[in-house]
């Protein structure tokens, strides 16, 4: 900064970089944010080429950066030693259920405590979000003893519906709601819309930045998601990716190519649909992230 | 927030209605759209943790029926369980240690970024990317690339070994206790620093320039700036960040399961994964319970103590 202190840019309000495109504290910043990123960077590279690699190579010293024969076969070798593809469809189930369920139910529940009146509301909605306070370990036990009376141990419900519930999504929401003004609803009302309807088509639609928001925080945390599928899963068919590939880790626990092919699948279209979609996940984590504000 | 579109069809709404009240029969209708969440509330909040206290007070295997045993697994828990005090500590470890320097980072990247630099959303992209991988096939990346003989870490630490003569051998980050925690440290960083990163580059956005203009004008350097002006007016950030960052410290669980192949050392033992052992290997769910309780008991407590000590740091002024 020392170069660039001085009225001459003291009170200006154009982006800095409008004048000085490269100045000696950008260069130095650059230099520290390119080592930090091979940083970042490394663990890809690495899972990347030792996918590639056959065997012999990966146990060589030193080890080479980038695989002298490719091993494409790797791959097919990887998603056929255990069941990818159901893993794959698995997680893809769960989270698009989980997404559209709990996204249904917590803005049904916030558009009451945000827009309806009734008695015990605001009771109602403080032990609703003092819940938030349990940590999910403390719910573990119990929820594996209601799930498996219910008869759903080792099925998509067990998997899909307890979390389709949330009280965090249910005060993000409702956060929002109370931005919308409430003229809108009289005025709805008036002409003779309906609680529901008025949900519908008002507010939902005003709210669609907070409920991709929602939707990108809860898709991740499911596809994400280990303890609960570990627990409540036992057959192969009903394992979703993080439970696949840590079983897939204990089964060939040297067969590193295939670990790290394995964990490239796993990756992959995550990464991508994040590169494509940038700004829609960064500014889902800082909602979801700042709790709404 | 309010896309224009859709503003002028509630406009549409709101000037064919004039001024006018209605009277809502709301509180049978509130329940209607109360139903389907407080189900799920109910089901799998509230009824668990009424459960989980009796079962905490019980020894059960999940077979026969709970014999009742009062505060036992308490009692046992802190004062005889010797892996228990270990949890303790290696969770107190992975706080002290991972939540400053995610903190720190997070931080200095948010600010390197905030400068109007170029290239910022690729290097946001790269820093990001960890935050949405899996944890497990993350922490299977570090199991190989902590790898102690074919590990492409231990290859470069040789390297520079050999180059400058420095006589260091690469750690075995994996079998040594005095590595393995800075195993999961090292991952844990990795994977969530993106996200700190993020929700203080949100806190910077608040920041007004004018504050920075008026610093500069009387003559602060840029370290002096960064000290009196950025990290006063980001404390709610921190603030927040600390509390739910801790939170999550105390919680890691699949970061030492993955890394260290579903058996993880005593060393790396997390409190999440011994309430999970104690439940689902020992078949132990009352002590198992009696844990989460306890872990409930610290993140109540430090968060508590958060809340009373933000009054002396956190400047809240917009």
């Amino acid at each position: 900064m020392a170069t660039t202190t001085g009225a001459a840019r003291a009170g200006s309000n154009l982006p800095q970089v409008v004048r000085e495109p490269l100045n000696r504290t950008h260069v130095v910043l650059h230099v520290l944010l390119i080592a930090g990123s091979a940083v970042m960077l490394l663990p890809f590279f690495w899972m990347l080429s030792t996918s590639l690699k056959y065997p012999p190579e990966i146990f060589t010293y030193p080890p080479t950066w980038i695989p002298n024969t490719i091993a494409w076969d790797n791959y097919p070798n990887a998603l056929t030693a255990v069941p990818f593809d159901r893993y794959y469809l698995n997680s893809l189930i769960i989270a698009v259920s989980v997404v559209v369920l709990q996204l249904t139910t917590s803005s049904l529940s916030a558009f009451a405590f945000a827009r309806l009146r009734f008695a015990g509301r605001d009771k109602l909605f403080t032990v609703w979000l003092a819940t938030l306070m349990i940590p999910f370990p403390v719910l573990l036990i119990p929820n594996f003893v209601i799930v498996r009376s219910l008869g759903w141990y080792d099925s998509y419900q067990a998997l899909i519906i307890p979390p389709a519930f949330s009280a965090f999504s249910t005060f993000l929401l409702r956060q929002h709601y109370r931005g919308i003004p409430l003229e809108m609803d009289d005025a709805a009302r008036i002409d003779g819309a309906s609680s529901f309807r008025i949900w519908w088509q008002i507010m939902l639609p005003m709210s669609k930045t907070t409920l991709a928001a929602v939707a990108i925080f809860v898709f991740l945390g499911s596809w994400n998601e280990f303890l609960w599928p570990l627990v409540i899963t036992y057959r192969d068919e009903m394992r979703t990716i993080p439970v696949g590939l840590s079983k897939f880790q204990g089964q060939f626990n040297t067969r590193w190519e295939l670990l790290m092919a394995g964990a490239v699948t796993a990756m992959l279209p995550i990464i991508i649909v994040f590169m494509m979609a940038q700004k829609w996940f960064i500014r889902g984590i800082t909602i979801t992230g700042m709790g709404g504000r | 927030m309010h896309p224009d579109a859709r503003v002028s069809r509630i406009e549409r709404f709101r000037l064919r209605a004039g001024l006018g009240r209605w009277n809502p029969g709301q509180q049978s209708e509130a329940w209607i759209f109360l139903i389907p969440g407080l189900a799920g509330f109910v089901i799998f909040v509230l009824v668990p943790i009424v459960m989980s206290m009796g079962v905490s007070l019980t020894r059960w295997d999940l077979l026969g029926p709970p014999e009742f045993v009062g505060i036992a697994n308490y009692v046992e828990l802190l004062t005889r369980d010797r892996i228990f005090s270990r949890v303790l500590g290696n969770t107190l470890y992975y706080t002290v240690v991972i939540v400053p320097l995610q903190l720190g980072l997070g931080l200095t990247l948010a600010t390197a970024l905030n400068q109007q630099i170029r290239a910022m959303s690729l290097y946001r992209l790269i820093y990001f990317m960890p935050v949405v991988t899996n944890i497990v096939a993350a922490a299977l990346v570090f199991q190989w690339l902590l790898n102690r003989d074919f590990g492409i870490i231990s290859s470069i630490i040789w390297d520079i070994a050999e180059r400058y003569g420095v006589p260091v051998q690469p750690p075995d980050w994996i079998n040594n206790p005095v590595w393995s925690k800075p195993a999961v440290v090292l991952l844990t960083i990795w994977k969530n620093v993106g996200f700190t990163m993020v929700i203080y580059l949100a806190g910077l956005q608040g920041v007004p320039e004018a504050l920075y203009d008026a610093a500069r004008v009387d003559g602060a350097n840029g370290w002096q700036r960064f000290r009196y002006v950025t990290i006063p007016m980001v404390s709610p950030t921190t603030f927040f960040l600390l509390v739910i960052q801790m939170i999550g410290a105390f919680q890691l669980f699949a970061e030492p399961f993955v890394l260290f192949g579903g058996e993880p050392p005593q060393s790396t033992l997390s409190i999440v994964y011994y309430i999970w052992q104690n439940a689902f290997e020992f078949f132990r769910m009352g002590k198992a319970t009696a844990i989460a309780w306890l872990l409930f008991a610290i993140i109540f407590v430090v968060t508590f103590i958060q809340l009373r000590l933000q009054r002396r740091w956190v400047h809240y002024e917009v």
